[in-house]
């Protein structure tokens, strides 16, 4: 066991001198998971503190969550386009993959923030109740990540519009925005299988 | 315009803070001048303050925590001296909205700058040394994470002379630190300088985490790695972990105040509860980040000055691996009398006295290293032998609260106080100091003053005992913590006994300034400098390199054949700097000033949020962002130190070897 | 080259066809949750078993085909980390559970 180790290693140096930077980013995701995976405790403790407000059983509707959730696991299989095209060296198709990608995050987050405005609208907002305090931090928590992978995918537009070629740092920068992007989906599915059809069962 | 924030926000009705105030100015002004008299801002802007090299991040780190030492100190001598003055009537000098920021700041200045910052310095200078690397794996963000904790601490201290501190402990237990009952901006400090200096933490974490699982040099299997390094793993691992949830604590404290949510308030169906589930999720794991380190520093330390292996290196790695893995088991022990049954209690308190086992098994690995040893009594081996005492003692009060019976009595008392200081003094801090006199001449080229660190040692230790002991006593009288006056004559005689302990330890602060002085007045005597980069007869990688090392620490990354690595090649007459080349150009990254200057903007960024000062706030938080892809889109990061450069330095040190030899 | 170092550095990159299996192997489990709540046709305690098998089954797709996570060694320690974080996930999730359940029956705070 440790001879092998000891080949690998040294027959891993020799080789090349591997970026660290896309495990460093799978790293930080998996803290990441760890900020989800405290919201989606506090959020199970405190889902039944309505305070005489709404219940999710309430507020919920299923068609606004279904448009949603085919909207951002549209945008994975699109990213997913844009990486093989990145693979294949076909920048122009990069960039119109991760423009639709944007798109459709763009729409995801367009429709939660509508749906965050008519909650607080109808009274419901997080100061209302324990409940929707921890409901609006979770889901929104996942709103701010789609909004920096926005943010993140219009950098990696602008850098790479006029490139003829993708650096390997330019790739490690795709892959790691890759592993956000479809990390968010994967968030995505506990909250609305957690958060939204469990309260409307 | 300005929020929050106006004239009256500085406490100038306060003698000590206006004194204290004039006093930093005329100090940092002088400071600032002597700096621009000497010529030397454009030597620290280039070399030090956008420095991505981990050696002089560490120094950085460890200058930090010496300034966060004297700042918690001061704050400590004044809590100990008002509770040796308010007996029986008397108000003592410090005022109750006074003395309870005095307590939460000296809390939070001496875990998260202090510890954390001397800590990661420490990580910083060894690691990478240790591993055979020549950085860590990002150095950018370990200059970005230095600088968050820099600022974050700046924040604590703006706090003194503009607005308040906290005065909710230093953890902030809400409902008290809700707005409801703390209106004032002094949690506000506390929320954004936690959250700023974790992120931080966190970069240091997944930094060091990175660097030891990818770029060990070849042949260094696990169970060939220093100790110190896979401390330094388990460490950063429960860093990734435990920040993370710290985070997420103190952001929906912050939600309930800023937005009015409830997560933890009275009414609105909150559940305060759930804060100290949160907080202690991180707060446990925290000891141990600060504590297993220290336990490498010993198991370097005792080797290199018993003349002896490590006893016991598996039992010693698998022991730091159970520790890290069972600090995730026992949170509950810091709430015991929160109200939950018997059962929940009762697993969480045996999963805490399991900790005892492999921690026991440590000190006796260390003390089989000592026996039958050669034993040179150095200056670090004071505080080690030192550690062992007192940690044993700290040790046996904690497994005492573990019993959830016990600690129904003992919960929130002074007894608790001297418990927790009695490991993290006795465990961390002289852990830390003993780090930092053995691998000082590594990291400046001289050694350290040895009778001056010997008498500092002798004034912290005896110093600790006279100022804990009495709080054990005065904790089992029913004493509780965090008390501004009293007027039980039982414990008038102890408190007095304390306020000596804590003059001790002033004279033990004074001692190891008077030992930095000495040191650099002294630095270039035949007898400190360090020629030959290996002062102690040392077993692993960093001894094997110059003092200081160069900036690319080896010149060829060495090939790792046995655990200890360099006493293996010493002993087999191996070169491991295989001198005299063939050198190849070194690839090095460049130094930035992205990373002070994301410090900065999220400075601006915390001071404008805490005094509500929107637009303010929005500029900082637009500076990051900006700054972020600013970064991301340069180009210009790295460089190559030629071959020719390499081999001129290699040569010269070797020449200094020989000439060592020759003499 | 890129493409060997990417795949050296432990994320081996999908096809359009494992892409599209995974994408429509996700789209099946997801309409199948949103049926189990819209259709009422469980009992509450049978759904949420349900739905929690529904999003294990398609978290673990999506970390296969999106993530392109696998049994490769390259892969080893994106495993490990991936492991270690579900493990104390889950420790902390239930932890919290039982403890905040412990406390509330006995404080009568629910």
């Amino acid at each position: 066991m440790a001879h092998d180790t000891t080949v690998q290693t040294a027959g891993h140096d020799e080789h090349h001198h591997e970026s660290p930077v896309v495990f460093g980013f799978w790293v930080y995701l998996m803290t990441d998971c760890i900020i989800f995976g405290s919201l989606f405790a506090t959020f199970a403790v405190l889902r039944n503190q309505f305070n005489g407000g709404p219940s999710g059983h309430q507020l919920f509707e299923i068609s606004g969550l279904a448009i949603e959730t085919a909207l951002l696991l549209i945008s994975s299989i699109t990213y997913g386009f844009g990486m093989i095209a990145a693979h294949k060296n076909e920048i122009s198709k990069v960039i119109m993959w991760l423009g639709v990608t944007f798109l459709l995050g763009l729409g995801f987050v367009g429709l939660e923030v509508n749906e965050f405005a008519n909650m607080i609208h109808e009274g419901a907002g997080p100061d209302r109740s324990a409940f929707l305090s921890a409901f609006f931090t979770l889901v929104a928590t996942h709103g701010l990540h789609v909004t920096c992978g926005l943010i993140w995918i219009v950098t990696l537009i602008v850098q790479l519009m006029g490139t003829t070629a993708i650096p390997e740092r330019m790739m490690n920068k795709l892959t790691c925005l890759s592993l956000f992007w479809h990390f968010l989906d994967i968030v995505w599915i506990c909250v609305f299988t957690y958060v939204y059809l469990a309260s409307m069962v | 315009m300005l929020g929050r924030l106006s004239l009256s926000a500085i406490p100038f009705d306060v003698p000590i803070l206006v004194g204290t105030f004039a006093g930093v100015v005329i100090i940092g002004l002088a400071v600032l001048g002597l700096i621009t008299y000497l010529g030397k801002w454009g030597y620290l802007w280039k070399e030090w303050f956008t420095s991505v090299d981990h050696k002089r991040l560490a120094v950085m780190y460890i200058v930090l925590a010496l300034v966060a030492l004297f700042r918690g100190f001061a704050d400590a001598i004044m809590m100990r001296t008002q509770l040796a003055l308010a007996y029986a009537g008397n108000p003592g000098y410090l005022p109750p909205h006074h003395y309870d920021q005095i307590f939460s700041a000296h809390g939070t200045i001496m875990i998260f700058f202090l510890a954390m910052a001397f800590m990661t310095g420490l990580f910083n200078f060894v690691v990478p040394l240790q591993i055979g690397a020549r950085d860590v794996a990002f150095p950018f963000l370990n200059n970005l994470s230095f600088w968050m904790t820099a600022i974050a601490f700046i924040l604590v201290n703006v706090s003194l002379f503009i607005g308040e501190f906290s005065q909710c402990g230093w953890l902030a237990y809400p409902p008290l630190s809700e707005s409801q009952f703390s209106p004032g901006v002094g949690v506000d400090y506390y929320i954004w300088a936690i959250q700023l200096s974790g992120v931080g933490t966190l970069l240091t974490g997944v930094n060091f985490f990175v660097t030891i699982v990818k770029m060990r040099a070849p042949g260094m299997t696990w169970m060939k790695m220093p100790v110190f390094t896979w401390t330094a793993f388990c460490a950063s691992i429960l860093i990734m972990v435990s920040f993370p949830v710290l985070t997420v604590a103190v952001a929906l404290l912050g939600l309930d105040r800023y937005f009015g949510m409830h997560f933890f308030t009275n009414d609105g169906g909150g559940n305060q509860m759930m804060y100290l589930n949160l907080i202690w999720a991180w707060g446990h794991p925290e000891v141990y980040i600060l504590v297993i380190p220290a336990f490498g520093v010993f198991s370097e330390v005792v080797p290199a000055f018993s003349k002896k292996p490590l006893f016991g290196y598996g039992t010693m790695v698998y022991a730091t691996c159970a520790i890290m893995v069972l600090s995730f088991l026992v949170w509950v022990h810091h709430f015991f009398t929160m109200g939950a049954g018997p059962d929940v209690n009762a697993f969480f308190g045996i999963a805490t006295m399991v900790i005892s086992i492999p921690t026991g098994v440590k000190l006796f690995n260390w003390m089989f290293t000592m026996y039958k040893g050669r034993i040179e009594y150095h200056a670090c081996m004071y505080w080690v032998i030192g550690f062992m005492v007192t940690f044993t003692i700290g040790g046996m009060t904690g497994v005492m609260m573990a019993i959830p019976g016990a600690d129904f009595v003992l919960h929130n008392s002074l007894f608790l106080i001297a418990h927790f200081h009695n490991v993290i003094i006795g465990g961390v801090y002289f852990g830390y100091i003993a780090g930092m006199n053995f691998w000082f001449p590594k990291v400046m080229g001289f050694k350290m003053n040895e009778s001056w660190g010997i008498r500092a040692f002798w004034f912290w230790f005896v110093g600790f005992y006279f100022a804990f002991v009495p709080l054990y006593v005065v904790g089992f009288e029913g004493m509780t913590r965090r008390l501004n006056h009293y007027d039980n004559p039982a414990w008038y005689p102890w408190l007095l006994v304390a306020e000596v302990g804590a003059v001790l330890i002033l004279l033990g602060i004074v001692c190891q300034l008077t030992q930095l002085y000495v040191t650099i007045r002294d630095r270039n005597l035949p007898q400190n400098r360090d020629v030959t980069g290996d002062p102690w007869n040392g077993r692993s990688l960093e001894w094997s390199t110059s003092s200081p090392p160069p900036i690319y620490n080896f010149a060829i990354v060495p090939h790792v054949h046995e655990l200890d690595a360099f006493m293996h090649d010493k002993e087999n007459g191996i070169d491991t700097r295989c001198a005299g080349g063939p050198y190849e150009a070194i690839h090095m990254p460049k130094n930035t000033a992205a990373g002070l200057l994301v410090g900065g903007f999220s400075l601006v960024f915390g001071f404008a949020a805490v005094w509500y000062i929107w637009w303010l706030a929005a500029i900082g938080l637009i500076g990051v962002i900006g700054t972020v892809i600013a970064r991301s889109a340069n180009k210009d990061i790295d460089y190559y130190i030629p071959a020719d450069e390499v081999a001129r330095i290699e040569n010269e040190h070797s020449r200094k070897l020989m000439a060592q030899a020759a003499e | 080259m890129s493409e060997i170092h990417t795949s050296s550095s432990g994320e081996s990159h999908g096809s359009v066809t494992s892409y599209v299996i995974g994408f429509v192997l996700a789209v099946i489990l997801t309409v199948l949750a949103f049926a189990v709540v819209a259709t009422h046709s469980l009992s509450p305690s049978g759904t949420i078993l349900a739905l929690s098998v529904l999003a294990l089954v398609q978290v673990v797709v999506h970390l296969h085909y999106f993530l392109h996570m696998g049994g490769g060694s390259e892969q080893r320690w994106n495993n490990m980390c991936f492991v270690f974080t579900v493990g104390f996930v889950a420790i902390f999730i239930i932890g919290t559970l039982f403890i905040m359940n412990n406390t509330a029956i006995h404080m009568m705070s629910r």
